[in-house]
């Protein structure tokens, strides 16, 4: 009899404990390469910290004030946004005109799916070498193109500009055709009742893509947005590669936030109280910016879409 | 297809009421070429143009790179426009790139381990914690899960200075497990098996072997398991693939002395920056294994986008 009740006694035990144990290796894992470090980087910002010797005095605010008062620092963080910019707003236009000629009764479906795909395979540290050289300043690729219609080489190294467009146009490369996929998806779930609704109200083709699918496919524009953004502000294996000495060009022109801790901490400062104030400032604007983001986010999602939607569908 | 109840919902009662009117009605303009959009519209030839150019586009840079890896220094600097048709030096310049000092060999060796074993532990923690929080009733589910999904939002890879004191404590500096403890779970693994499985289990399969008298872990192995097999052969794809292309954190914690592909890669143009055949070479070699990957199983990770985003 009390063997009977020992082992009903487990199997409560079981049912009770055996959830909490299976999602545990996230929780721990998290609190450990995560959570931790990220706390852990505002206690190493307000010390003295040498990547050999270890912590050192208590120093407040001084890394902060150090590093803000450097240049580099506000180059860094131009160079970021800029490159940011230039990599996301033509990224999402592309990848939702593309998904527009993906959805439809295509042949061979899989075979146009998988190509614009394929990029994605392709390591950044691999796409930065290709495209170095081929938007090299002397005898590049596209520089060499720009010749034969007539327009003079441009500094796509020396000039800042037109570097982050190199960088920029490598993570595009990358990740326009993942996202056109997830547009894609988007595009099939729409009903095609609202079409139909808008053929009968005389809507034209392109009528209706602006009036029925780009509505719909708000909520996964801002998907792709916040995604893009945690990812694109802490960019650094593009620009990393984009020349052979790796410190964001002569005049530091397409440094970016993340290239700048690393040469803080590992480069020849070797100063871990200033590369973790860097992370910490960077962690804040990126925190503000999922903020901004996900206010913006309830307000279109609570208000605007359902509305424009029924516009588009009696248009 | 639900359509009218879809409308019902997104654009309100008078409008389904409407569709619904429709769909007793033959179909407007069912003959035309150019109707609507999504998966009933016939694409013109201009579509197929465009799509061309976009498939030129994200394919040109990998044959660029296959061109000068089969070419030399001197063509190279000859010629900035590659001629369309490879040289024959490519077998040559990967055998130069092997045999180089880049440790392309244990490279190799610590790119395989660490996605094998990476994309084997993130399937089966994050099919555990999927399982329970799809189907498993247990206090405080609901915030927890939520607390997941919203690390996904925390830019992780700004605590790299104390990962990095960590691991020098630990002694782990050079050493492959540096690389692959940090990403034995995942919180995208995590979400995504949670939503795969509450659709693709049902609860009797559970509760008939729970009736049986099997233990949870058994019954997670010999019910959750299986039904979790397609996504969790999905994840594991992606992860590989994240962790093949990974070069940040290996970069500062690895080093030269043990490094992985994209590690080398980067030691490559260090040392070899005025020869492009030599690099482009060592390009072609990293790549090549995820182009089989993507031969074999590029379908999956299509269905695997698409999948999520609509899920997600």
């Amino acid at each position: 009899m009390s063997s009977t009740t020992a082992r009903q006694r487990l199997s409560r035990l079981d049912v009770r404990l055996s959830p909490y144990l299976y999602i545990s290796p996230f929780f721990i894992l998290f609190a450990v390469v995560g959570l931790y470090p990220l706390l852990y980087t505002a206690f190493v910002s307000v010390h003295d910290w040498h990547l050999i010797g270890g912590q050192g005095d208590f120093v407040g605010l001084k890394n902060y004030v150090d590093v803000l008062g450097q240049q580099r620092f506000g180059r860094a963080l131009g160079n970021t946004f800029s490159i940011f910019l230039l990599s996301s707003v033509p990224q999402v236009i592309a990848a939702i005109a593309i998904a527009a000629l993906l959805d439809a009764n295509l042949r061979a479906k899989t075979f146009w799916r998988m190509g614009v795909l394929l990029p994605y395979v392709v390591a950044p540290v691999a796409v930065s070498l290709i495209f170095s050289k081929l938007f090299a300043d002397q005898s590049g690729l596209v520089n060499t193109l720009l010749a034969t219609i007539g327009i003079d080489p441009i500094g796509f190294h020396s000039d800042r500009l037109a570097s982050h467009l190199a960088i920029a146009t490598m993570v595009n490369f990358r990740w326009t055709g993942y996202n056109t996929l997830i547009f894609l998806a988007a595009m099939q779930a729409v009903p095609r009742d609202l079409y139909e609704a808008a053929i009968v109200d005389g809507a034209s083709r392109w009528r209706q893509f602006w009036s029925v699918t780009v509505p719909m496919l708000r909520a996964t524009i801002i998907f792709v947005v916040i995604t893009s953004t945690i990812g694109g502000l802490q960019i650094f294996d593009e620009p990393r590669m984009y020349d052979t000495l790796g410190l964001g060009g002569s005049d530091r022109q397409w440094m970016t936030m993340t290239m700048y801790l690393y040469e803080l901490g590992w480069g020849a400062q070797k100063s871990f109280g200033r590369a973790a104030a860097v992370a910490w400032i960077l962690f804040g604007i990126i925190i503000v910016i999922g903020m901004v983001n996900f206010l913006l986010t309830q307000r279109i999602a609570s208000g605007d879409a359902p509305r424009r939607v029924r516009k588009g569908a009696r248009a | 297809m639900n359509s009218v109840a879809a409308i019902e919902q997104t654009a309100g009662r008078g409008a389904a009421r409407a569709a619904r009117r429709r769909l007793n009605r033959p179909q407007p303009g069912a003959s035309g070429s150019s109707t609507a959009w999504g998966a009933d519209r016939r694409p013109s030839w201009l579509s197929y143009v465009l799509l061309g150019l976009v498939l030129l586009i994200s394919a040109y840079p990998l044959w660029f790179a296959v061109l000068l890896a089969s070419s030399d220094a001197a063509t190279i600097a000859r010629n900035p426009i590659p001629s369309l048709i490879p040289q024959g030096r490519l077998l040559e310049n990967i055998g130069l790139v092997i045999s180089s000092d880049i440790n392309f060999w244990p490279a190799l060796w610590n790119s395989i381990l660490v996605a094998v074993i990476t994309s084997a532990s993130v399937v089966i923690f994050s099919t555990l914690a999927g399982y329970s929080f799809a189907k498993l009733n247990f206090r405080g589910r609901g915030p927890l899960l939520v607390f997941v999904i919203a690390t996904m939002a925390v830019p992780t890879q700004l605590g790299i200075v104390p990962l990095f004191i960590v691991m020098s404590k630990l002694g782990w500096i050079g050493q492959l497990q540096a690389v692959i403890v940090p990403g034995m779970v995942t919180a995208f693994g995590v979400f995504w098996m949670t939503q795969y499985l509450r659709d693709a289990l049902p609860y009797e399969l559970i509760e008939a072997a729970r009736v049986d008298g099997c233990s949870m872990i058994r019954t997670f192995w010999h019910v959750a398991l299986p039904a979790a097999r397609p996504a969790a052969a999905m994840l594991a794809l992606f992860t590989f693939v994240g962790s093949w292309t990974n070069f940040f954190w290996p970069f500062i914690v690895l080093g030269p002395t043990n490094p992985t592909l994209p590690v080398a890669l980067q030691l490559l143009q260090a040392s070899y920056f005025k020869d492009y055949s030599l690099i482009m070479a060592g390009v072609v070699v990293a790549t090549i294994p995820l182009l089989l990957v993507f031969v074999v199983a590029g379908r999956h990770l299509v269905a695997g986008i698409m999948q999520g985003a609509v899920k997600g």
